[in-house]
């Protein structure tokens, strides 16, 4: 896969899905589908001997803002720990948020409840990272397609069984194995199912949480590609969630990094990729496993070390326990998420003394090992 | 590999369209097992297990044996009241068998009782009959109330689950012998008038009461623990985002996930019920004379075992095949249903 995939957006070329009642305030195209501003999540940790007292939180999700447009993909990027999986709970509303704003399509759906979520259930749907997980041992292939049409209460034309039938080839599997269960199917084609259930409603909105991370690497590019071709041709929005800039670059028109519950940067694909201005997305992207190893043409950025808890974060910029450009200013201030000097619109970044906005390489490679760094010492001192 | 722009070329494949999906991406990776349920695996499983299928032989030949306890009476010959022993002279002045043996004859298959002179075949028949009764009413009882106890804690969580766990604790935390012991006299004079004739049922209803009572923890704490790892999993999860209710959720996502261990469970409490009934009507707490009784045989046994050991050893014999039976079905139920014992 190379960069002549075109991934304009989508809904130019996308038919029209067969199903009725696909049209809706999305079908427009490029107006604003999903919008979340200030999103927060925290977790209440409870302490205390007999009596339970709320000792601290979890901030897994702190002030998050982003908007998905119909038809768009936003990949969301991090390491573990940073809060992504929470955002997409949040946005599916699995989880209850502790402040913010969530608009789904003009209607304020933060803390709706699940009767009130009704009429918007069918058009938000979610893929899962953990294919054995998210597969009902007991239930036939047949059954786990067929129940959010089952829970809606919709019946397609022909029944539901057969439009179980005409997902599961969409999805590339064998509509004969309509009666089989989870346990008889591979990783890849676990997750074939999984998409098949998101697909059953035909939803606008799709949040893929990591998922490809636990298949093979060699499935992993046929998912992709599965998916890639749900989301051009039915033109689905999609949130899509990885942790490393790899898997998101063919994928999403738009990106955004999280770190420790916040956004650090988000813009359109070919400027985060070649114009990156925050130094957490500089690294990253020079630990993506697609850097050529022998292309000594782009930067080297070692990060290593633990994001710090999210029950404490570092004061001002949360980046700056591993930063190597980081100054007094860092630790007062938080810097906010702006469109900084030099960038295109839609290129925000948060960060008070930014890289240049150039992926070659430096003059000295950076690493920000601890460990690393105390062994090349010790080598250094030993001849 | 499907490539994006090739399945661009033919836009239509998305629309239910044979031509395009079935070959596509992995349908090498079709897997050999035939298509067999879960429980047609279990199924498998259990049938090379042959300590597992002779228990459940024997265990359906105690129920049958108890179900059809009237049909065995006919066929026989005698029942479980008429004092043959008396009646037709086959006990010595001291009310004991004169025939050896305890009056093994070919009349008396496992001889008499001593004293009364019942037919002791009869006896343990009826007896099997009604400790069984108690025992699964006792059963179901406590695993239905059991189930939702522990359906309701695991599910709902917090709060709810910390107070109903508490509860649980407080009711195991009884002794259960003792309070069998004190109670029963108690929960029997709630239905008796002082001076009034005992009904039938209220015996058998005490019985099943108080076991009942201290029973349903186990299987609760048991469905409870399940429930909390399963509600977490991301199917129950995917259910939730289709808009799927608590109750839906329970029966179609939840409960078929703990049907083995119910089953299990279930397997393994009527046996302990089994010997509890028995061990209270044994202490005179449970069943009266002359309603026949399995633990009522062993009070009657142990006051004669000197002079003749033969009135315990039928009981006794067929108390220790119905539990080893009933307990070693119960492992071989969890083996076969256990996933991991796949092969
Ligand atoms: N239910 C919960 N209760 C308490 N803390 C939680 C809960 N769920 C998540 N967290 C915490 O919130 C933080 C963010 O978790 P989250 O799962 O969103 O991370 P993630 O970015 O998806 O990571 P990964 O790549 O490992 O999936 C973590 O520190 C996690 O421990
Ligand atoms: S604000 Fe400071 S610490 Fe944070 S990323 Fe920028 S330079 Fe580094
Ligand atoms: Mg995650």
């Amino acid at each position: 896969m190379s960069e002549q995939v075109t991934l304009d957006q989508p809904e130019d070329t996308a038919p029209e899905p067969a199903k009725d009642g696909a049209s809706g305030a999305g079908a427009g195209g490029g107006e604003t589908l999903l919008e979340v501003s200030g999103l927060q999540k925290y977790f209440p940790i409870h302490g205390g001997f007999i009596v339970k007292r709320r000792v601290g939180d979890v901030r897994a999700v702190d002030g998050v803002d982003f908007s998905i447009a119909a038809g768009e993909s936003l990949g969301m990027v991090g390491e573990s720990g940073c809060g992504k999986s929470t955002t997409g709970r949040l946005v599916t509303r699995l989880l209850e948020p502790t402040g913010g704003k969530i608009t789904y399509a003009g209607q304020d759906i933060t803390h709706r409840s699940r009767k009130e979520l009704a009429p918007i259930r069918s058009e938000i749907q979610m893929i899962f990272q953990d294919p054995y997980a998210s597969l009902n041992p007991r239930q036939t292939v047949g059954s786990i397609v067929s129940a959010p049409m089952e829970i809606n209460d919709i019946n397609p034309s022909g029944g539901r069984e057969k439009r179980v039938r005409e997902l599961l080839e969409i999805v590339g599997l064998n509509p004969e194995h309509y009666n089989r269960f989870p346990h008889e199917f591979s990783g890849g084609q676990r997750q074939r199912i999984g998409v098949a259930r998101a697909l059953a409603l035909d939803p606008k909105l799709i949040v893929a949480d990591e998922p490809v991370s636990a298949l093979d690497v060699s499935i992993q590019a046929q998912v992709v590609n599965l998916l890639q071709r749900v989301q051009k041709e039915l033109g689905i929005a999609f949130l899509f969630i990885a942790h490393d800039l790899a898997i998101v670059r063919h994928f999403s028109q738009r990106i955004a990094v999280m770190y420790l519950g916040k956004i650090v940067e988000i813009g359109d694909r070919a400027s985060i990729y070649e114009r990156p201005r925050h130094p957490y997305t500089h690294a990253l992207l020079s630990a993506a496993p697609e850097a050529d190893p022998d292309d000594d043409g782009r930067e080297r950025i070692r990060l290593a070390g633990d994001v710090p808890s999210p029950i404490n974060p570092p004061s001002g910029c949360r980046f700056r326990t591993r930063c190597w450009k980081a100054q007094d200013k860092c630790a007062t201030e938080e810097p906010p998420l702006v469109q900084i000097g030099g960038n295109v619109a839609g290129h925000l970044t948060a960060c008070h003394f930014p890289e240049e906005p150039t992926i070659t390489a430096r003059k000295e490679d950076i690493v920000l090992d601890p460990a690393l760094a105390a062994i090349e010492e010790a080598a250094e001192e030993t001849p | 590999m499907t490539s994006p722009s090739q399945a661009a070329t033919n836009a239509d494949s998305l629309t239910p369209e044979p031509a395009a999906g079935s070959g596509g991406p992995d349908a090498k990776g079709t897997p050999a097992l035939a298509g067999r349920t879960p429980r047609q695996l279990a199924w498998l499983r259990f049938k090379r297990d042959r300590v597992g299928i002779i228990c459940a032989i024997v265990v359906v030949f105690f129920i049958l044996v108890a179900a059809a306890a009237p049909l065995i009476s006919a066929l026989y010959g005698k029942n479980a009241y008429d004092l043959y022993g008396q009646d037709d002279g086959l006990l010595n002045s001291y009310g004991l068998p004169i025939a050896p043996n305890g009056g093994i004859s070919g009349q008396h298959w496992f001889g008499i009782e001593p004293q009364l002179g019942r037919d002791v075949f009869m006896l343990l028949v009826y007896g099997i009959r009604t400790s069984l009764l108690i025992a699964l009413a006792v059963t179901v009882l406590a695993v239905g109330v059991g189930v939702l106890f522990g359906l309701t804690q695991g599910y709902l969580g917090g709060r709810t689950d910390y107070f109903m766990g508490r509860f649980s604790d407080f009711m195991l935390s009884f002794p259960q012998q003792l309070f069998f012991i004190a109670f029963s006299p108690v929960a029997i004079s709630l239905f008796v008038g002082v001076g009034d004739p005992e009904s039938w049922w209220v015996r058998p209803l005490v019985l099943i009461g108080v076991q009942f009572l201290l029973g349903w923890m186990s299987i609760g704490r048991l469905v409870r623990a399940q429930v909390l790892s399963l509600r977490e999993r991301e199917f129950v999860e995917a259910a939730r985002i289709s808009g799927a209710s608590s109750w839906r959720i329970i029966r179609k996502e939840l409960l078929p996930n703990i049907w083995s261990t119910i089953l299990v469970q279930s397997t393994l409490m009527l046996p302990v019920f089994v010997t509890a009934e028995a061990g209270l009507s044994f202490l005179g707490v449970g069943i009266l004379p002359p309603t026949p009784d399995w633990g009522l045989m062993f009070q009657t046994g142990a006051t004669f075992y000197k002079s003749d050991i033969t009135f315990m050893f039928f009981p006794g014999i067929a108390m220790v095949i119905f539990v080893v039976a009933f307990n070693l079905l119960g492992d071989s139920v969890r083996d076969a249903l256990d996933p991991k014992t796949l092969r």
